[in-house]
């Protein structure tokens, strides 16, 4: 199976390869084939390896392809190496997006670039396999920026409208402001170690630094900012609800479920850095409080059903962070897996009721889907529970659970990082099941154009019963003593210990995390199906109005920025329009010209003429032979 | 031949240059112009013949049969060239042919 590895991320590239090059003249059902059959391949795979790998408990597999080239002593190579982090990460990326893949055969049925869809979809895959199985940190950044290129080609999908290629500028450009500070953190960790691979820096830092060090916080802050910018945490996070330009299916694969989280799994995969730096792990924990926060409140106030997926995911990612902040590492990479369950699902219900209403996205205009639509309404429930954490059946309470635990109860936890989650998972909730409520409850606005068909509800429904049993796998302390994800990840991450006094009494924040997520789900329930009069006269306040248009807004951080940096960058730009360096060589291109016309003048055709000159150089030349 | 007379061959060498090249410049007519570069080949001719002298050497006498054999061969190409302008442009005026401006 080891020799195998290779395949995984080889047969969405091989896929993406043929379907670049022939796409165009291959027939649908063909494209479909290949570009789902690529990726069901590698789940295939994958799940196989799984099995292998959770019956024998080898550490890692390692498989060396090629090594990739030779300068003065830097040998990266193409190399996989995949131990229980990448598993989980490799199993959700090829998993969740077959089925991503097999959903938008039935999505993409339409339009008329099939192929290119499906080829970029798989490229995408592809590298990110080779983000998350890369055995050193180049090929890792070579996966990183071939993520980023896909997200782009992606979200400028419908290139047609201008509006989505300026989504699509705009998420490669703040993307890369974080690539640009990780590759100088891996600039550093090249000249500290002389390698870029990934075990031997693990294992050699803790020797070279010490806790504490600045080296080692310099670089932690620096691969912070690359996983910032890929996960659309705070301050990089205002590209992610404007990629909700692209598709459906792009969104529910790429800026939810799987090309988002490389953020939380750099960190994950560089744990040993952060350790060695707390402040700037300490930083990662206030960065994912604060994003959550503020991504949860933007939630609550969006009308675009896709957008508040999207700031729910940045919310959520927010909480991913928090754990990988507060050391609890495996409880964010759990919480990585069960949202990509969840928000998968979310996002695929989201794209059925639009394809359903004719493309339509604004919730204000959906409304008593429930009976029109009851498969997507039920696993779409499903989804928003978990994702708002409602207590013992579904899968996000048990992970989100852990993370506001291990928070408070965490070597590096504090209250303030517990009240934050607590207070998210307020917002989560609220903020879900006003999108339930306004969808699929009340009265029916709009006319059913296609209802969904199997290809896209049982992608749905296999999402959905993950959702719901994801969760079972982790229970926790005082539930049963289930630990399969930790006993999985314990070797390859560090472990938590809680405080014991607060252990005691872990039932008693458990019953108030219930509380609050149940309590979030009622004051969805009171404004928006009891007494919607309540919150109209509440919203006809100026505060409200005011806050609202803030928070609509994503707290004005597209306008501080477009203040801070864009309108001076365009300032200075203009200022320098005839480029003040290039005036030098527009200079000597001017003189040359002139020169031209001056000698192009004596070329008069006057025999003569030549005479003269050649009379006139002849005596200069004598003149200086002689007087020299 | 002694001092004297060389310095005079030399200086009448030099005057038959000039005038050669003066005609050159002034003339218009384009078999004048020949004539003339035929005066200043004959000029360094001269004075090829009287360096010659000076130093007892054959050399001088040689190099002048080799510009008598260039200026029949120049005569007879430029000859030819002044037949084909004459066809041309008909006129023999050199300021006629300035059709190769820059």
């Amino acid at each position: 199976m080891e020799n195998l590895l290779w395949l995984i991320p080889a047969l969405p590239f091989l896929g993406a390869l043929l379907l670049i090059l022939f796409g165009t003249r291959l027939s649908r059902s063909l494209v479909a084939i290949l570009g789902v059959g690529s990726v069901a391949v590698s789940a295939i795979i994958t799940i196989l390896l799984g099995i292998e790998f959770l019956q024998n408990r080898p550490e890692f597999y390692h498989q060396e392809v090629w090594q990739w080239f030779n300068v003065a002593g830097f040998t990266p190579s193409i190399a996989f190496h995949i131990d229980a982090l990448s598993i989980v990460f490799v199993f959700v990326i090829t998993f969740v997006g077959a089925l991503i893949h097999f959903y938008a055969t039935a999505y993409m049925a339409d339009d008329q670039d099939y192929s290119r869809f499906f080829a970029c979809m798989n490229l995408f895959v592809g590298s990110m396999l080779m983000l998350v199985m890369a055995d050193n940190l180049l090929l890792l950044y070579l996966g990183w920026e071939g993520v980023g290129l896909c997200s782009y080609l992606l979200i400028g999908f419908w290139y047609k409208e201008p509006e989505n290629g300026y989504a699509a500028r705009k998420a490669f450009l703040i993307t890369r402001v974080g690539d640009t500070a990780m590759a100088i953190g891996l600039f550093m960790l090249f000249q500290a170690f002389g390698t870029l691979h990934i075990q031997t820096i693990l294992t050699e830092a803790p020797q070279a630094w010490s806790v504490g060090s600045q080296m080692a916080i310099i670089v932690a802050l620096l691969l912070l900012g690359g996983a910032v910018g890929k996960s659309g945490q705070l301050p990089l996070q205002t590209w992610l609800p404007d990629a909700m330009a692209g598709p459906t299916p792009v969104s529910a694969l790429i800026h939810a479920a799987t090309m988002v989280t490389a953020g939380v799994y750099l960190i994950a995969r560089m744990y040993v850095i952060f350790e060695l730096a707390p402040l700037a792990q300490t930083i990662v924990a206030i960065v994912g409080a604060v994003t959550l926060l503020l991504a949860g409140f933007s939630a609550l106030t969006q009308y675009d059903l896709k957008r508040v997926l999207a700031y729910s995911t940045i919310s959520q990612i927010g909480y991913m962070f928090l754990a990988l902040g507060v050391g609890a590492w495996s409880a964010g990479i759990f919480h990585f897996m069960i949202h990509g369950f969840f928000k998968a699902l979310l996002f695929l219900c989201a794209g059925a009721i639009i394809m359903a209403l004719h493309h339509e996205q604004d919730m204000r205009k959906m409304g008593g889907l429930r009976h029109k639509m009851p498969i997507v309404y039920w696993t779409f429930l499903i989804g928003a529970a978990s994702l708002a954490a409602l207590p013992l059946i579904t899968a996000g309470f048990y992970s989100k659970d852990q993370i506001l635990w291990y928070a408070l109860a965490g070597e590096n936890g504090s209250i303030w990082f517990y009240l934050a989650g607590l207070f998210g998972a307020f917002i989560t909730s609220i903020y879900t099941f006003r999108m339930v409520f306004i969808t699929f409850f009340g009265e029916s606005k709009t006319h059913l154009e296609h209802p969904p068909g199997k290809v896209i509800t049982i992608p749905l429904i296999i999402l959905a019963i993950l959702s719901l049993v994801g969760g079972f796998i982790e229970l926790p302390h005082n539930f049963a003593h289930i630990i399969l994800f930790s006993n999985l990840m314990a070797p390859v991450l560090p472990g938590i210990v809680a405080n014991e006094v607060l252990a005691a009494n872990e039932w008693m924040f458990q019953l108030i995390a219930a509380i609050v997520s149940l309590g979030g789900v009622f004051v969805a329930y009171l404004f928006y199906i009891k007494s919607p009069a309540l919150l109209a006269s509440i919203e006809r306040s100026d505060f409200a109005m005011t806050l609202h248009r803030f928070w609509h807004s994503g707290w004005g951080f597209d306008a501080l920025y477009d203040a801070l940096i864009v309108r001076p960058y365009v300032f200075i730009s203009r200022l320098n329009k005839r480029d003040f360096i290039d005036s030098f060589y527009t200079g000597l291109a001017r003189m040359a010209e002139g020169f031209h016309v001056m000698f192009s003048e004596t070329q008069n055709g006057v025999l003569r003429n030549y005479v003269a000159g050649i009379v006139v150089g002849a005596i200069m030349i004598l003149t200086i032979s002689l007087f020299l | 031949m002694t001092p004297a007379h060389m310095e005079a061959a030399l200086l009448l060498a030099g005057v038959l240059f000039m005038l050669g090249l003066i005609s050159v410049l002034i003339r218009r007519n384009i078999i004048f112009m020949l004539i003339s570069v035929e005066i200043m080949l004959n000029a360094a001719g001269l004075a090829f013949i009287v360096a010659g002298s000076k130093w007892v050497q054959p050399d001088g006498q040689v190099m002048f049969i080799f510009i008598l054999t260039m200026a029949a061969a120049e005569v007879s190409v430029g000859l030819a060239l002044i037949l084909q302008i004459y066809h041309q442009l008909k006129t023999l005026d050199s300021d006629a042919a300035n059709l190769m401006k820059g």
